[in-house]
């Protein structure tokens, strides 16, 4: 319903519909759609799954996702990836165990590899660590009302490239219109047709960008579809025990009104 | 117990007469759960039971978190994520410890706010108000090392900022800052000795709740006209009040509930949303965030802190009288503390007879304005300290300590208040005459089987 109003308002103020930049003072960033906004939202298994693929062929490269139990992508209200799916994912990775001090083929119960290179923050948290729409004024209204954020900052981000570059004390700079600042030291990881899915879903940068985008959210936050429904349990059935507790009240303090009304303030 | 006349507990069954010879804890409980309670009460009478269900909730969840929890800077941030990935239920403890802090923070200034309103800080209640004051600070400390212990970005940078005030004191504070570290900078000692104290003084406020209650409970409720009670006879008292149990329970369980629904729906649904962002990063101390900002409940107070900056005449005067001793930045948490020391001197700084602001039609504009005061400061604290920002952070700090300083000792000589109810009896009668006209009439009039 929140997404409703965001329509009717981005509509009313004359912008495309749904297409509402919110500007901050950082950078811009763009309101997409995503499946899981609002009280009622969930993860789109199909996206969540190419998000993965997404952040396999492309991020991994040199982010990691230590946080994360490669297990957990078989889980329900994640990518939910059949088993023998999950084992054979796991065995693409290699991982340092300490126990024989040396690399071995991952399993499930492993952990995403970290980072390797130095200068790549781990994508675990990303999405709950950026909060795109933390305006206006820091009142992070816009948080409220438009979702949660840090997943249309990632998007607009791999999707942002101005493809200015700059160079600056030694390091080189990509023109980016969603970082603080402008100026980011990753270079453009998405080109476009940068995947390719089975499921035959578009591959053009905008789809790409969202898809790992949705994908990073359920790494930042796996339990949000169970959150959710704890959440509409919790409520209706608090809701409940309101009405009967109002009834209870009430029906608890009318002999003592009733009394009160026979003898009138003197 | 309490001083107003009501029945007492009278053992009845073999086994009660038997314990109470012994230990009469069941006649505790039963004259702490029978109080006679003023029937005027107000909706804003509800907090209190709210305090306690989110004591209770902190303390439940709290518990069962640091089963899961490892206090080392290595290791805290991935168990709070071991928490949120692989613990049962978890994410959803976590999340209402997290927002539990917030709901008692809620509850704790519409508690403190309905004290000032009402004048319950008044005599015979100071003992009252002063370890409500306790508490409260107690709180602050409690919620200020929880948030450390996951030690994200804004745990690290926020206790550098805060244990960094100590180190402002003249003279000691250097040493008093290590000491309170347990270094010279924030690092594992700081996180073992938070963690220790986080676990600790939730139960210290415990037993302050029993010295609160216990204390109210001896002088009687306070009442929106601030009418005492009649205490000459039962009878008298009995047309004032009616027993806690059942009357007050329901109607606080109630009230209860309808809170606990708006927060299960925050809980749920944004369960982040007055969190900051920063603190999903884990802690670096080589990048400090661009905003060190505290949470929302502490801000009224940073504000005050920041307000009294080096361009101030008055804190360039005390710089100057004190040779420098007071400077610029002790100035600041004086004033911090100060804020919250001048609010537990009310019960000595109001100089009115008439307790209940209903009364008071000039103290009421006062009070209203220090309300959206308090706001103005939250909101001030949270923005960069630049700009038109710190002036009205300045203008609003200055407000809050001319209205315990000045404006309530200098009402209670030029007010004239207006006509208070004789009885709590005649207040309750005059409001159920008036709501009578409402909906409500016709099953008011219903008598109860």
């Amino acid at each position: 319903m929140f997404k409703k109003l965001t329509l009717g308002i981005a509509t009313a103020l004359g912008l495309t519909a749904g297409a509402a930049f919110a500007a901050g003072g950082a950078g811009e960033v763009y309101d997409y759609d995503f499946s899981f906004e609002g009280p009622f939202g969930t993860y789109d298994e199909m996206q969540l799954q190419r998000g993965l693929q997404v952040y396999t062929e492309v991020c991994s490269a040199c982010h990691g996702l230590k946080f994360v139990a490669i297990r957990t992508l078989g889980d329900e209200g994640g990518p939910n990836l059949p088993d023998d799916q999950v084992a054979a994912y796991a065995d693409f990775w290699e991982v340092f165990d300490p126990a024989i001090d040396d690399f071995r083929a991952a399993t499930p119960n492993d952990k995403f590899p970290e980072s390797g290179l130095e200068t790549a923050p781990d994508l675990s948290l990303m999405a709950k660590a950026r909060a795109g729409f933390s305006g206006p004024y820091g009142s992070g209204l816009n948080q409220l009302f438009k979702g949660m954020g840090g997943a249309e900052y990632i998007a607009t981000l791999l999707a942002g490239y101005t493809g200015e570059e700059k160079e600056e004390a030694g390091t080189i700079l990509y023109g980016n219109k969603a970082f603080p600042g402008g100026w980011i030291s990753m270079a453009p990881p998405l080109y476009g047709d940068d995947v390719e899915y089975a499921d035959g879903s578009p591959t053009d940068i905008e789809s790409v960008s969202q898809d790992v985008a949705a994908f990073l959210m359920w790494t930042a936050e796996p339990k949000m579809m169970a959150r959710k429904q704890t959440g509409f349990i919790a409520v209706m059935f608090l809701t409940v025990l309101s009405v009967l507790l109002y009834l209870t009240n009430k029906r608890l303090w009318a002999p003592v009104k009733a009394r009160a009304k026979g003898q009138p303030a003197e | 117990m309490s001083g107003i006349p009501h029945d007492h507990y009278e053992p009845k069954s073999g086994f009660e007469k038997w314990m109470d010879r012994r230990l009469p804890v069941i006649g505790l409980l039963y004259d702490t759960i029978m109080i006679p309670t003023p029937k005027n009460l107000n909706w804003m009478w509800i907090w209190g039971i709210v305090l306690t269900f989110c004591l209770v909730l902190q303390i439940v969840t709290g518990v069962i978190l640091v089963m899961h929890y490892t206090p080392h800077v290595d290791m805290a941030f991935a168990s709070v994520e071991h928490i949120m990935r692989d613990v049962n239920g978890g994410a959803m403890l976590r999340y209402l410890h997290m927002n539990g802090a917030s709901l008692f923070f809620v509850a704790v200034y519409a508690h403190i706010f309905r004290g000032l309103y009402y004048g319950s800080y008044k005599a015979p209640r100071e003992v009252t108000w002063i370890i409500g004051m306790l508490i409260y600070l107690m709180m602050m400390g409690t919620a200020f090392m929880g948030y450390v212990l996951p030690w994200g970005q804004m745990s690290f940078h926020g206790t550098a900022v805060i244990t960094g005030l100590f180190g402002a004191v003249p003279f000691v504070g250097d040493a008093l800052q290590t000491w309170l570290l347990g270094a010279t900078a924030v690092g594992q000692p700081a996180l073992n000795r938070f963690f220790s104290l986080h676990y600790l003084l939730p139960f210290v406020i415990a037993g302050l709740v029993i010295v609160h209650i216990w204390a109210f409970h001896t002088t009687g409720n306070n009442n929106p006209t601030g009418v005492e009670v009649r205490r000459t006879s039962k009878e008298e008292a009995e047309r004032d009040t009616l027993p806690f149990w059942p009357y007050f329970v329901i109607k606080d369980l109630f009230a209860l509930a309808v809170i606990m629904a708006v927060f299960f729906a925050i809980v749920g649904f944004m369960p982040n949303y007055l969190g900051h962002p920063d603190n999903y990063i884990e802690a670096n101390p080589l990048a400090t965030p661009a905003h060190i900002v505290p949470e929302w409940y502490f801000l009224p107070f940073y504000a005050i802190l920041r307000a009294f900056d080096g361009e101030v005449w008055l804190v360039i005067a005390v710089d100057w009288i004190t040779f420098g001793i007071v400077d610029a930045k002790f100035f600041g948490v004086v004033a911090m503390f100060g804020a919250i020391v001048v609010m537990a001197l009310a019960p000595w700084l109001d100089t009115s007879s008439v307790r209940s602001g209903r009364y008071r039609p000039m103290f009421k504009i006062w009070f209203w304005v220090l309300v959206v005061d308090f706001f103005i400061l939250m909101w001030v604290g949270a923005m960069p300290a630049e700009g038109i920002y710190p002036y009205i952070a300045l203008v609003a700090s200055t407000y809050w300590f001319a209205y315990f300083l000045v404006i309530l000792p200098l009402l209670g000589v030029i007010e004239k208040p207006l006509p208070q109810p004789t009885t709590i009896e005649d207040d309750f009668n005059a409001k159920v005459a008036k709501s009578k006209g409402g909906t409500d009439g016709a099953t008011v009039a219903t008598p109860a089987e």
